[in-house]
């Protein structure tokens, strides 16, 4: 849903024979010749099960928050979410707020897109004690 | 043998560049990755955020963030002043390049040519509407001959 358009294009000899029409809409695909799609979903529950792994270290978070930052997308609230455990597990609360902050941050103009996720994480945060950076007052100068 | 040998200098050079515990130089420093040194106070919080953080307080966490991270993200994106210095600056060196230009026309140019002066200038207008230089849409367009004056 949060995505831009990093999509892959569906595949094969399908596009052989006839020409694939190259449309720039949100949801657009990449016109390539080959290559299997990954649905959002698998996308999704591949970053899942990334974080969800029990010994994850925490070079192996900072990793992975940092090439999933890099993605042209914001992350689905359940992604977050895993990260945010992992945190837990890992027992370090700044990077848990530092997440939050880097989300609102990938969202850029889109202001409506962090609201809903802190409102779908609410019951995370609240769970594990995470404060938002709003609450901190570390979201202003 | 000689390989080995070869290859045992090589492996030497290599490790300079690479992470190690004493690594203040190289391209990836330790500073960078691992915690700074905690005074008391921030090791007895680092103990206190393996417990429940519910318990801890807004204070506490905001210690505990600043503990990882320098700047806050609204302080890293924050913008500088830095951009009125530079306008400022470009408007200041326009100003000298004018006083330059001024100085130059002073005392670097020549006097203008004769045909610049009043009088010539005047012969020459008189001679352009004698030769009916641009008669339909130009110059001599706008002169009322019958008149002698310019056409209103």
């Amino acid at each position: 849903m949060f995505r831009a358009v990093f999509r892959l294009s569906a595949t094969g000899a399908r596009s052989l024979t006839r020409s694939r029409p190259c449309y720039s809409a949100p949801l657009a695909s990449r016109c390539y010749s080959h290559g299997k799609v990954e649905t959002d979903e698998e996308f999704d529950s591949r970053w899942v099960t990334y974080f969800s792994k029990p010994d994850l270290d925490a070079w192996e978070l900072r990793k992975g928050m940092n090439t999933l930052i890099g993605y042209d997308l914001v992350p689905e609230p359940k992604i977050l979410d895993s990260a945010l455990r992992a945190c837990r597990r890992l027992n370090d609360l700044a990077s848990a707020i530092r997440i939050l902050e880097a989300v609102k941050d990938k969202a850029g103009p889109h202001k409506d897109i962090y609201p809903y996720l802190i409102q779908e994480l609410k019951p995370t945060l609240t769970e594990l004690g995470i404060s938002t950076p709003e609450e901190l007052g570390i979201d202003k100068l | 043998m000689l390989a080995t040998r070869a290859l045992s200098l090589i492996g030497k050079r290599a490790i300079s560049t690479s992470v190690c515990v004493r690594g203040g130089h190289g391209v990836a420093k330790v500073e960078d990755y691992a915690l700074p040194n905690l005074s008391a106070e921030q090791k007895s919080l680092k103990e206190k955020e393996k417990g429940s953080w519910v318990a801890l307080s807004n204070e506490e966490k905001i210690a505990l963030y600043r503990i990882s991270f320098k700047q806050s993200f609204a302080e890293m994106n924050q913008g500088s002043g830095e951009w009125k210095s530079v306008v400022g600056g470009v408007f200041f060196f326009i100003g000298f390049t004018g006083l330059v230009v001024l100085w130059q026309r002073k005392y670097v140019y020549g006097p203008v040519p004769h045909t610049f002066e009043g009088d010539y200038k005047e012969k020459e207008l008189q001679r352009m509407l004698d030769m009916r230089m641009g008669p339909v849409q130009g110059f001599s367009a706008h002169w009322d001959y019958e008149n002698k004056q310019w056409k209103k």
